[in-house]
């Protein structure tokens, strides 16, 4: 089962992981996009490194809503309410419970996609977020690892298609032949959420 | 890329610190982001709200003051504000008459000031929204954000400003506002890509001997690449993609903008170009703007905006206006 510091865990290492590929996912913004993906998911995920230091998160859904209302309020463009939405419609489906299991975290997961979908009107295949999270939300119910995997792999998949929301949108068919930066976040907070499972301390789902 | 500024955290800090100094009718909230005139709320009237990425300036805090915004929200560059500044904001400058959000057409501002506008509800205050979406070398369809907002930003935020001033409730504003942006095109074209402080190099590779037609504000690439043309051969293309989209049966507001690198020593005779073509299809300019109005960093370039008028928009667009960046008639 996982608790709130698994999710705690969770959070700080996706914020460590962001900060880390910040510039990669800079690079992957400024040809199709304008350039700044990476600065600011980094400023929004320290600042949610910082309010999980300052804040009491008793639950799993405080965690994530907590993190979701710190996107929100830190990172702007179109990431922050989206990736806000996503954390707090996720948190809101785990209701008061202590503790989670790997499937119910599934199934919430999935209820943030689909709010996401919803606030940006993106389908799978409009080369967006949604591209990643969609298979891995699914794929949680397998396993973290398949969950991981299936980000990656959808991250990869945006790269022959034509972007059609956001600034991407924009470029039109020049958008063919890059990696989706959005894509690529999420991929990003499966990894970290892979890592954590693997990384014990009641992070395990077995 | 060489700038003038210390470190790429903190140039939209810095620059309303400047601001603040630059301007003490003005008050300027450097730690939470919001400029508000310092006569806010102004009994009775309406006040209008925009804001926007930073790089764009005078956009949107240039114009801030009587006859124009009641109070603009700086995002990073680039980046949308928070809805955690529209709601101070519009916290600031409601007198009970309502607020209305002038939103430029970008995925993120929209979601943002539509976050903003349901958390002001909350607290009481009336909003409405009047969305810019004047680009027309976007095209407006399902495989697409829809069209940017540009030019015919500031010809919304002055004219709706001025009806506001007049004293005319929230939903009146709102539609004047909204029959500028359905009157309204801009096209704009790139000579060179522009430079965020945090990437510090250009956002797009633009060979020396190209330009970018169809350019965005966001150092977004355009849709058409050419081998560089003339200002005249430029006019020709950019006029006539926007009378493409817009066809003025009368007299029109014309916006030639600098994108923030082009001298106005060129955008002046890109101008008498814009005219050129503009009598040779029979358009008349009712009233002319030349300058850097709704830039794009160091970009070099320019865009056309034209606006339909009627008569109430010529009056509104003559009304006193007192801002940092557009003032007459006071």
């Amino acid at each position: 089962m996982l608790d709130a510091a698994f999710f705690r865990r969770w959070m700080t290492g996706a914020a460590a992981l962001i900060s880390r590929e910040a510039d990669r996912l800079t690079s992957l913004d400024s040809p199709i996009g304008d350039a700044d993906h990476g600065t600011n998911l980094h400023r929004g995920f320290s600042a949610v490194a910082t309010a999980l230091e300052q804040e009491e998160t008793p639950t799993p859904s405080a965690v994530l809503t907590l993190c979701g209302r710190q996107l929100i309020s830190t990172v702007g463009g179109a990431s922050g309410p989206l990736y806000g939405t996503l954390l707090r419609r996720a948190g809101k489906a785990l209701g008061e419970a202590p503790e989670v299991s790997r499937e119910e975290l599934a199934a919430a997961l999935g209820a943030g996609v689909q709010a996401v979908a919803a606030l940006g009107g993106a389908a799978p295949g409009d080369k967006t977020m949604i591209d990643a999270l969609a298979p891995a939300a699914e794929a949680l119910a397998t396993s973290f690892e398949a969950a991981r995997e299936a980000a990656e792999q959808g991250a990869v998949d945006t790269t022959p298609l034509q972007a059609r929301k956001g600034r991407a949108s924009y470029v039109g068919e020049r958008s063919i032949g890059h990696q989706d930066p959005g894509a690529t976040s999420s991929a990003l907070l499966f990894a970290a959420l892979a890592e954590t499972a693997a990384g014990g301390e009641g992070g395990s789902d077995e | 890329m060489k700038m003038l500024i210390n470190v790429a955290e903190t140039v939209v800090a810095d620059a309303l610190r400047g601001m603040a100094a630059a301007h003490p009718e003005l008050t300027v909230d450097v730690e939470n982001r919001v400029i508000v005139r310092r006569d806010a709320p102004v009994a009775g009237k309406v006040a209008l709200v925009s804001g926007g990425g930073s790089g764009h300036e005078p956009l949107h805090g240039g114009f801030v003051g009587p006859g124009m915004l009641a109070a603009a929200c700086p995002g990073e560059v680039f980046t949308s504000p928070v809805p955690d500044q529209m709601l101070r904001a519009a916290a600031a400058v409601d007198s009970g008459a309502g607020v209305l959000f002038v939103v430029k057409n970008y995925t993120g501002d929209v979601l943002n000031f539509d976050m903003a506008a349901e958390l002001a509800e909350e607290e009481g205050i009336q909003v409405a929204k009047v969305l810019v979406d004047d680009d027309v070398a976007v095209r407006d369809s399902t495989f697409t954000a829809g069209r940017r907002g540009t030019g015919a930003t500031l010809f919304v935020h002055k004219i709706a400003g001025a009806a506001a001033d007049e004293g005319r409730p929230l939903e009146q504003v709102r539609e004047i506002g909204h029959r500028v942006v359905e009157r309204s095109g801009s096209f704009g074209v790139a000579l060179s890509a522009c430079s965020t402080p945090a990437k510090g190099s250009p956002t797009f590779d633009l060979p020396p001997g190209e330009l970018e037609l169809g350019v965005g504000i966001h150092g977004e690439p355009g849709r058409e690449r050419r081998p560089m043309m003339t200002s005249r051969e430029i006019a020709d293309y950019a006029v006539d993609s926007v009378l493409g989209d817009l066809r003025p049966r009368g007299p029109v507001l014309l916006l030639v903008n600098g994108m923030g690198a082009t001298p106005l020593l060129e955008l002046y005779g890109f101008h008498a170009e814009v005219q050129r073509v503009l009598a040779e299809r029979g358009v008349v300019t009712a009233r002319v703007l030349v300058g850097n109005y709704v830039t794009s960093l160091d970009m070099a370039g320019a865009s056309v905006t034209l606006c339909e008028a009627d008569e109430e928009m010529l009056r509104l667009w003559d009304a006193p206006v007192r801002t940092p960046a557009l003032r007459w008639g006071v």
